[in-house]
């Protein structure tokens, strides 16, 4: 569990989507909750997502895809975090995502997902019980 | 429009009534202290001639179809004809999203607006690694003339009018159209449509942009010009408020950063020498039909009193039709729930009948599925009937601007037009809206209405049915529309088979007539018809163009 030092976040636009509403409301109430977050901005490779959370030293990142994209680039995240060996960030996940895709997206190591009518205050709970380090 | 005296009298008996209520309230308090609009506007208990003592119905209001235009840009509006019924929609492939248009001309719709999936939209080909996840996922993917054939296949062009989401991209998917039609045998001349084309809010609300501001607003004008002397009846620009809504801005928001936007558009056409009436009369605009039902109606009419003065005052503009907003709106999407979906069709239907009241030109409803996923084809059905109910059933389209000298709507309407002049002025004193954008005052604008909306929605004080009260446990609908991720296989085939095909010497060509184009001041709308022509792919024209302007890459709004 994390002590004294704040929680930082890795808030990732992977992909080519520009629906940044979301993933800009997550930020402020993250950052209103007391957390450090990085937003990335937009088009980010997931590549790019996995070298920001390095270098930035997150301890969260906040994937958020609108697009139908979440299929290919959640996973690719999650790919290249195993091959950078790192195990203790905790990685979530939101936008517009089908129920039937979850089991998929939590079985390659996505944490949760929250969906559109989600509150913030739910993410912030589940960040703060979750959070490995 | 009443007598002075009379006017005094009112004043009188107002206030007598107003004291008779504040005495009751005690017993009988009203739900909320104040009352406000998303916009912030309050909210009287009651709305009489008083609130429009200042008003001039001529000069305010005047006719429908003659400046300023708040009552209407046609004279007989909804009694000539109806709105165009345009539902967005494209997906998969070419061949998947003709088909949905040969289904939706068939259900009695009357106008195409194609989806292009992102990489079209950000100009990349299928093939391109950023590609990957994304190809035919929220429109129909699109690498050459090849696709835009298939996708009109059997769809008379000089017969139904064609709206491209598209922007950073426009020119090329313009060239493709009009290519596409030359085989039909349709002349340029011939064809109408709109291209949304409008870059600045890319880069404020939306996010597909490629190159840098000054660039993109240099093709902008390009394809002012090339319209204006080969296809006149295109729209070459839908300025659009919808997604700087859709980002979360208020309603005043919305109609100022649009006009704003417009401002610079009209500015850089004047900077490249055309003339304001050459390019006015086809400016086109496209706004969001949020839920605040009264605030929506009199947005609508705010935004055309406020252009009308804008073009005839600022810029001069002597052809009415340069000062007329004829606008395209589509209902909110984020105000879809994923929650009891079925709802959604009633807030689309109030939604889609605030933008009839408001005097739209075209509407698309939104499907009750979104919230979830790509609308199928029943949802869809649902949505273009709700609009041919309006249209049909209820008698709202009879006579012109049915809530015109409501005293509410008046005062809204004036109140709307007032704050947004109030933005307009300040992004005027930063430079204007690329230089407000580029300073990210009109994102930080956006970011921080959006996060106030949510935590009133979160604070239960601002209620969605089935999100924050009226919950029910619900399993989520199954059978979601989705598509097939063998659509990039289909396309990678094609584009490999396309290149096998085509002329490689052409294509060069044309390219590099096109780079040269673009470093110096020559039309780029000339040499990208040649290219599109040589089937050279969207991502070898817009690499080609990448090449001599570079890329945007977008402002942290968070330091």
């Amino acid at each position: 569990m994390n002590t004294g030092r704040k929680i930082r976040v890795l808030a990732a636009k992977p992909g080519l989507d520009g629906h940044d509403r979301g993933i800009k409301v997550v930020a402020n109430a993250l950052m209103d909750a007391g957390m450090e977050v990085i937003y990335t901005g937009l088009r980010q490779t997931p590549r790019q997502v996995v070298e920001a959370a390095l270098q930035e030293d997150v301890d969260v990142i906040a994937l958020s895809i609108l697009s139908g994209a979440h299929d290919y680039l959640f996973p690719k995240v999650m790919e290249l975090l195993k091959e950078k060996k790192v195990e203790d960030i905790l990685v979530i996940g939101g936008g517009i995502i089908p129920d039937e895709d979850i089991p998929a997206l939590k079985a390659c190591g996505i944490a949760n997902v929250f969906g559109p009518g989600t509150r913030t205050e739910e993410i912030v709970r589940y960040i703060r019980d979750h959070v490995k380090r | 429009m009443i007598k002075e005296d009379d006017l005094r009298v009112l004043e009188e008996k107002a206030k007598a009534w107003d004291q008779s209520v504040e005495s009751k309230l005690q017993r009988n308090p009203e739900r909320k202290t104040p009352f406000v609009n998303t916009s912030g506007i309050p909210v009287q208990r009651l709305y009489t001639p008083l609130d429009l003592e200042n008003m001039d119905y001529l000069s305010d209001l005047g006719f429908p179809g003659s400046y300023p235009f708040t009552r209407g840009v046609q004279p007989t509006m909804y009694r000539g004809r109806h709105w165009t019924m345009r539902q967005y929609a494209g997906f998969a492939s070419a061949e998947e999203s003709n088909r949905r248009y040969k289904f939706l001309l068939d259900q009695g719709q009357t106008g195409l607006s194609v989806a292009f999936d992102l990489p079209t939209q950000i100009g990349y080909d299928s093939d391109h690694e950023m590609a990957m996840g994304e190809v035919g996922k929220v429109g129909v993917a699109i690498d050459s003339l090849k696709d835009v054939e298939i996708l009109f296949d059997g769809i008379p062009l000089d017969r139904v009018s064609t709206s491209m989401t598209i922007n950073a991209p426009a020119a090329v998917l313009l060239a493709m159209y009009i290519a596409v039609a030359e085989k039909q045998g349709v002349q340029p001349a011939q064809l109408r449509g709109t291209i949304q084309n409008d870059i600045l809010k890319e880069y404020s609300s939306r996010g597909t942009f490629i190159f840098p501001p000054q660039p993109s607003m240099r093709i902008v004008t390009d394809i002012f010009a090339f319209c204006s002397e080969h296809v006149p009846q295109w729209n070459t620009i839908s300025i659009s408020g919808y997604h700087i809504r859709e980002a979360g801005s208020t309603a005043v928001q919305e109609v100022a950063f649009t006009l704003a936007n417009g401002i610079a558009y009209v500015d850089a056409a004047l900077q490249a020498g055309l003339g304001v009436d050459t390019f006015g009369p086809r400016l086109s605009f496209f706004f969001n039909a949020h839920l605040d039902f009264f605030e929506e109606v009199a947005k609508f009419r705010a935004a055309r009193r406020l252009w009308a003065k804008i073009m005839k005052e600022r810029f001069g503009a002597k052809d009415p039709r340069s000062m007329m907003v004829r606008f395209h709106t589509q209902t909110a999407g984020c105000t879809l729930t994923a929650q009891q979906p079925l709802n959604n069709i009633v807030r689309v239907a109030f939604q889609a009948l605030s933008a009839v009241l408001g005097g739209t030109q075209s509407l698309h409803t939104n499907s009750m599925d979104e919230a979830l996923c790509l609308p199928s084809e029943q949802a869809v059905q649902v949505a273009l009937r709700t609009q041919q109910l309006i249209a049909h059933e209820i008698g709202v389209t009879d006579t012109v601007d049915p809530l015109g000298g409501a005293y509410f709507v008046e005062e809204l309407t004036n109140q709307i037009c007032e704050r947004a002049e109030g933005y307009i002025l300040k992004i005027d004193e930063m430079g204007g809206s690329a230089a407000a954008i580029e300073k990210g005052f009109v994102q930080k604008e956006i970011q921080s209405s959006a996060y106030t909306y949510q935590k009133q929605i979160e604070k239960n004080d601002r209620i969605v049915v089935g999100l924050n009260r009226f919950q029910v446990e619900e399993e989520r609908p199954g059978n979601l529309l989705r598509v097939d991720p063998a659509v990039r296989i289909l396309q990678l085939e094609k584009l490999k088979k396309l290149k096998s095909e085509r002329s490689q010497d052409q294509v060069n060509q044309s390219l590099a007539r096109l780079k040269l184009a673009a470093q110096g001041a020559d039309n780029v709308m000339p040499p990208i018809m040649d290219a599109v022509r040589a089937y050279a792919t969207l991502g070898e024209i817009c690499d080609t163009l990448r090449e001599v302007f570079g890329e945007y890459r977008q402002i942290d709004t968070f330091r």
